[in-house]
């Protein structure tokens, strides 16, 4: 075991004979004018970085608005077959911002999900839960078939076969006076399970609804 | 510490060492086109005395290249003609871009492409350059590996290397979406949502690239500014380095030349 003291060095600098020292200075000037010349480098590239990067990765903890639209009257949409219905989901980019949703009556004997009781509508978002291609309802084969990977589902939205890794995404349905409104996204696990809104390709059943946390400002929907 | 020996330097080729004074001329009497030389050398001189620009131009040009050096060797320049050719074509196709969403970005393209004077010329060489790029910076990195040219003391140059095809990558990503039209889109929705697949950090990675939530209004602002600020910068920062290295370094010879021992060594071993 070393001594403690036979490495001990005064910390005035006076006593470890450093030229130059004055009575009582515990540090040379010389490093303490090269401490203050790297912290206020430090303080001044910080003071522009650091906004910067907060200026990039902002959007992330940005909480965007719900809307409701408008898509049809009550009484427009049979409860054993889907119609769709064109939303605009994202303002201001165009054409690039409308989307179709499949819209459907609550059928009782199909949506056993208690959830869903007292849902007027069922209203399935065609992003498909593999990459996020638009999905489209074959009425033939009474299954939403996905045009790049071959995603397959069913008259519930879930995955009957390909590639997604749980059910297509819903929206929550409303009804005002004589129209049925459409409002947030909202994710769903194989077993017809909420959760708020994830991005396709991130899977919701056992660990994976840990693995993809929703974004941050939509936790409490 | 030993200091290893320092080589001498390269000769000056025959073609940069001043010419003898023909014979009538020592008078001091030059013709015009002699005169139009020595202004030329003046100037350079003047520069040279003040940058020594000279010094580093040899060094990085006159090195000493090992026996069996091929044409393999020229795949990392023609990454470099062809990244090159994407900035000069990338600059004037910006001249004319704009990064407006709704409708004005996809109506710009098909303005160069359709109406500017060799439009479709200049993109054609930025849309189909780009393959090119990633294509030859795959057989560069493929002739690195085969040559064995990333071992010691090129292991850094290797990383390099690496952190040069990402950010390649990324290029040909972030410029996909910029013609804005059908394939673009549906592409960009797609390779967002493969970023997301990350765990845990990939939901937080797929909101960076879309600015939000979801593909909005600044998506493609965002995208145009990493394709043509963020990124280039950044590979021409690591294309200095990378070229640093190769010149300090040098480069290998291919791995079926033998050694050439010298004398002393083959009687040492004898």
């Amino acid at each position: 075991m070393p001594d403690k003291h036979a490495s001990y060095r005064s910390r005035y600098t006076a006593d470890r004979l450093i030229p130059g020292a004055f009575d009582g200075e515990t540090i040379t000037r010389r490093r303490f004018m090269t401490g203050s010349a790297h912290t206020a480098g430090a303080i001044a590239a910080g003071a522009f970085t650091l906004p910067a990067l907060a200026f990039a990765v902002g959007p992330i903890f940005k909480s965007t608005p719900h809307s409701w639209v408008t898509v049809g009257k009550v009484g427009s949409f049979p409860n054993n077959n889907y119609v769709p219905v064109i939303a605009t989901l994202t303002p201001g980019i165009g054409e690039a911002g409308k989307t179709t949703v499949y819209m459907r009556a609550f059928n009782p004997a199909l949506d056993t999900d208690p959830y869903d009781r007292g849902t007027p509508y069922i209203a399935i978002s065609t992003r498909c839960a593999h990459l996020g291609c638009p999905v489209r309802w074959v009425d033939a084969a009474q299954r939403f078939i996905c045009p790049c990977h071959g995603g397959v589902y069913d008259l519930l939205g879930r995955r009957v076969g390909g590639p997604p890794v749980r059910p297509l995404d819903r929206f929550y349905t409303r009804v005002v006076g004589e129209d049925v409104q459409v409002g947030p996204r909202f994710s769903v696990n194989s077993e017809l399970r909420r959760f708020s809104p994830r991005d396709p390709a991130e899977p919701l059943d056992g660990i994976g609804q840990y693995l993809y946390p929703s974004r941050p400002t939509e936790r409490k929907l | 510490m030993p200091r290893l020996p320092k080589l001498p330097a390269p000769p000056l080729p025959a073609a940069l060492k001043a010419p003898p004074a023909r014979p009538g001329e020592e008078d001091g009497r030059l013709g015009p086109i002699e005169d139009a030389k020595q202004a030329g050398i003046t100037i350079v001189d003047w520069v040279d005395e003040r940058t020594s620009l000279s010094g580093v131009g040899r060094w990085l040009l006159f090195r000493k290249v090992p026996k069996g050096t091929n044409w393999f060797y020229t795949l990392g320049s023609a990454t470099l003609f062809a990244f090159l050719s994407q900035a000069v074509t990338g600059v004037f196709l910006a001249m004319y871009y704009r990064p407006d969403p709704a409708g004005g970005a996809y109506e710009s393209i098909r303005h160069v492409t359709n109406e500017v004077f060799l439009g479709q010329f200049v993109r054609g060489m930025h849309k189909w350059g780009s393959s090119v790029m990633v294509v030859l910076v795959f057989l560069h990195m493929g002739r690195t590996f085969l040559f064995g040219a990333y071992k010691y003391p090129r292991e850094l140059n290797w990383v390099i290397g690496v952190v040069l095809l990402v950010l390649t990558l990324v290029m040909a990503f972030t410029g996909y979406l910029l013609p804005f039209d059908q394939r673009a889109y549906w592409a960009t929705i797609v390779g967002v949502n493969i970023n997301g697949t990350g765990p845990l950090l990939g939901p937080y990675l797929s909101d960076f690239l879309r600015g939000g939530g979801e593909f909005g209004a600044t998506t493609l602002s965002r995208f145009y500014s990493i394709h043509m600020l963020l990124v280039p910068g950044l590979i021409i920062a690591l294309i200095g380095a990378h070229l640093y290295l190769v010149t300090k370094l040098g480069t290998t010879a291919p791995p079926w030349e033998k050694a050439e021992n010298s004398a002393d060594l083959r009687e040492a071993k004898a």
